[in-house]
């Protein structure tokens, strides 16, 4: 398989210029359209290559990719390094909890030596929002935004895309992207990274975006960005094609902002009542990890064909090596892919 | 002090509190002269100003740091030290230290501590310190949540004379937060509080200075709302006065894009009709006071993630020319830019300074209001360069500052030995 092909014919893509010109993934608020599509295009063959037996590939052999989390993960952590190693690149973790950032190194020191030890990427997960952005800046390798604060989370929502769009290729709707289609957005919104980042990719698919939450857990002026808010969960619902719930943070249910876990269930749990406002067959999707009985219940979580959890998980793996393949191929040397600049500096055949 | 301080400006532009004119200053014994009075015998220098502004020296009303290098580069010849300082301000001694440490040819004003600790629940000691040189009790950069005893501090200040500044945003609705609520905020994923937390504590301490008698200068009012109710507070003849930082006339939260945290302030900023409202309030006479809010930080404060960095910016360098763009654009004229950055604040302050008049002190600066310079945190000198014009082109600058008549250099010429010596004199 070819590592260099420059795009997908059908995607639009202006000439002269790389598919994915960008040196980092930081947030999708920085992509273009054709570049969504671009990543998703790409993450399909991984997405197949992770079906076979034998899931390994070499195309990142000999490059040293750092996971450094400074918040806990299990899952984006788990599927980063999955990633890394079925690309044959070989996968540092780095948890805060292990490392001198508990002895008062700052940010920037630690991205300081991150980026003396070589790393071809860094894969960071940060608990400020910007913080990743601003480790970027300092280090000389591409860098993966794996969530910084309440801001992006961007291989989530492409991750999420792809997931939907195979779905809806299952049942023989086909198209690259989701014009015409009516996602609802559930849950804390303001807290949420993966809302902003899904907010802003599947509008640029197409997708028209309602959010929906109290409204002690809704941003301010969130329809500036696109989306048309919701407090009514019912409401919300009521013909949409896709419902997209997010995980409640345990801390946000101690009266401060909910008054309690039981009453969020009430006014914003995903049931089967509630799913049947939705359009027939409305799919669902959480980027896990879920409480179930909280904001979503075990029946739905667990609904064939409908909840999309698990193809999630699945998808999100490939997203990934998508991700970390197409940002190191200027350091790997791939025809095409030129200095960094973002221009084709040479021609690719 | 007994340098010889009588001397003839000529050939300069005269910024006068109600006009401005090209004529000769004359300054005997440290002191402004009145136009005409004899001249006495005895050395005294000429000073040739020809195409510069003559023009009083900046009083800085509300400075966190005693930065000599930044004051002297800005033209600020005095400066009211805000109480949080390490330790606060809360004690006569320390006030008293203060009162002497940039003498003689920088002025600092300790502002009491209004709260022991500056921590809103007990009264400091504000009468003795006034005795040691305390020129006004200020609450610091946070609000006093408990409106109790707020009511007492300002009946306190009332009864001793002098005015209470206030940081006027509502501590609880701020908690936490970093950025105004707003499309900006929403985007980044920054905690956010909603602008109205200004308002809402605006119009608290002035119902309680309005039962206290106090006089109030609110430090910073950055919202339409709350210049609202200032301007209709002032109308009704309250004893009122607000300021604020060029910050909030030339940037709006659109600046903290990019999560660039020199841009992180207290208050943070606002959005474009708030910073509009800013300089409608400017020009209508309803904010009194442009003062830098001068907050130097390093790099172990400000190169951090938005969220995690100190709020604060260095101000004091760019003070002058950023209010002269309010000049260049039209929104006030000459005599009212030094009456909003000299004499208003030393008025507030009860000091004989700030303006070009007879009897008052001879602090003065020479401006070229329309030497072109780029801002630079790291030539600019001074603690810290952490402002958010970084490499802005601005213009106006002030090329030399006389404190009590005599030129001062960066280094303070006129100091023997420690900079720092509390020995020239008192208060």
């Amino acid at each position: 398989m070819s590592t260099s092909d420059p795009a997908p014919a059908n995607t639009g893509f202006p000439t002269g210029r790389r598919a994915f010109p960008h040196r980092d993934l930081l947030a999708i608020a920085q992509l273009e359209r054709h570049e969504i599509l671009y990543v998703l295009h790409e993450a399909e063959r991984w997405l197949s290559f992770n079906r076979r037996a034998a899931k390994h590939n070499d195309v990142l052999a000999g490059l040293t990719v750092i996971n450094a989390f400074f918040e806990a993960s299990t899952r984006t952590l788990l599927s980063f390094e999955i990633a890394g190693k079925r690309l044959g690149a070989d996968m540092i973790n780095m948890h805060a909890a292990q490392s001198s950032v508990r002895k008062g190194e700052t940010l920037i020191d630690t991205a300081m030596t991150l980026n003396a030890m070589r790393a071809d990427a860094i894969v960071i997960r940060h608990g400020s929002s910007g913080a990743v952005a601003l480790i970027a800046d300092k280090v000389g390798c591409p860098v993966l935004n794996a969530g910084d604060g309440t801001h992006e989370h961007p291989t989530q929502a492409l991750l999420d895309a792809l997931t939907l769009r195979h779905a809806l290729r299952r049942r023989g709707e086909s198209g690259d992207d989701f014009t015409g289609m009516t996602v609802c957005i559930c849950g804390d919104i303001t807290h949420s990274r993966v809302a902003r980042s899904n907010l802003l990719c599947l509008q640029a698919l197409g997708a028209t975006v309602r959010v929906c939450a109290p409204p002690t857990l809704m941003p301010a002026q969130i329809a500036a960005m696109g989306a048309e808010p919701f407090h009514d969960f019912d409401a919300a619902l009521r013909g949409v094609d896709v419902v997209m719930m997010l995980r409640l943070q345990s801390e946000r249910m101690n009266g401060a902002l909910l008054p309690s876990a039981r009453e969020f269930h009430h006014l914003y749990g995903l049931n089967r009542r509630r799913l049947d406002l939705a359009a027939p067959g409305a799919l669902v999707m959480h980027p896990g990890p879920m409480n179930r009985g909280v904001e979503i219940d075990s029946d739905i979580a667990d609904l064939a064909e409908r909840s999309l959890v698990t193809r999630q998980v699945e998808t999100g793996v490939a997203v990934r090596m998508a991700c970390l393949e197409i940002l190191t191929r200027t350091a790997r040397g791939v025809g095409g892919w030129g200095d960094g600049s973002g221009t084709v500096a040479e021609a690719s055949s | 002090m007994n340098a010889p301080s009588s001397a003839l400006f000529a050939g300069g532009t005269l910024v006068l509190p109600d006009r401005v004119e090209t004529g000769m200053l004359r300054i005997e014994d440290g002191v402004i002269a009145a136009p005409g009075s004899a001249e006495r015998d005895g050395p005294c220098t000429r000073i040739d100003a020809a195409g510069l502004l003559v023009a009083p020296a900046i009083v800085d009303l509300g400075v966190f740091a005693v930065d000599r290098a930044a004051f002297h580069f800005g033209g600020i010849a005095r400066a009211a030290l805000m109480p949080d300082q390490d330790p606060p301000l809360d004690h006569p001694a320390r006030v008293n230290f203060i009162a002497k440490s940039g003498k003689p040819d920088l002025w600092i004003h300790p502002l009491a501590a209004a709260t022991r600790n500056l921590d809103g629940t007990a009264i400091a000691e504000l009468a003795l310190m006034r005795e040691a040189g305390a020129r006004a009790v200020a609450t610091g950069r946070r609000w006093i949540a408990d409106s109790a005893v707020m009511l007492r501090v300002m009946q306190y200040a009332a009864m001793l004379g002098q005015p209470v500044i206030t940081h006027a945003e509502d501590g609880f609705l701020t908690h936490g937060s970093v950025a105004t609520a707003g499309e900006m905020a929403t985007r980044l994923g920054l905690p956010a509080a909603p602008a109205a937390a200004e308002a809402l504590a605006v119009a608290r301490d002035l119902a309680l200075a309005r039962l206290a008698g106090a006089r109030l200068h609110l430090r910073q009012v950055t919202t339409r709302a709350a210049l609202d109710l200032v301007r209709a507070a002032k109308a009704q003849g309250q004893d009122v006065t607000a300021g604020v930082t060029p910050a909030h006339f030339m940037l709006s939260d659109l600046d903290i894009g990019g999560f660039r945290s020199f841009a992180r302030l207290s208050p943070p900023l606002r959005c474009e009709d708030d910073r509009q409202a800013v300089r409608e309030a400017i020009a209508d006479g309803t904010i009194d006071v442009i003062s830098s809010g001068h907050d130097p930080r390093g790099v172990e404060d400000k190169r951090l993630p938005f969220a995690d960095a100190a709020p604060g910016m260095a101000g004091a360098q760019t003070l002058l020319p950023l209010t002269m763009t309010l000049v260049r654009d039209g929104v006030i004229g000459l005599s009212r830019a030094f009456e909003l950055l000299a004499r208003a604040p030393a008025r507030i302050l009860g000091v004989n300074a700030g303006a070009l008049e007879p009897g008052f002190e001879a602090d003065l600066i020479l401006v070229d209001p329309d030497l072109p310079w780029i801002v630079s945190g790291e030539k600019m000198g001074g603690i810290a360069g952490n402002t958010p014009f970084d490499r802005q082109p601005v213009q106006g600058r002030a090329l030399a500052v006389y404190k009590g008549g005599v030129e001062v250099s960066a280094a303070g010429s006129r100091t023997r030995g420690n900079p720092r010596s509390v020995g020239s004199g008192g208060h």
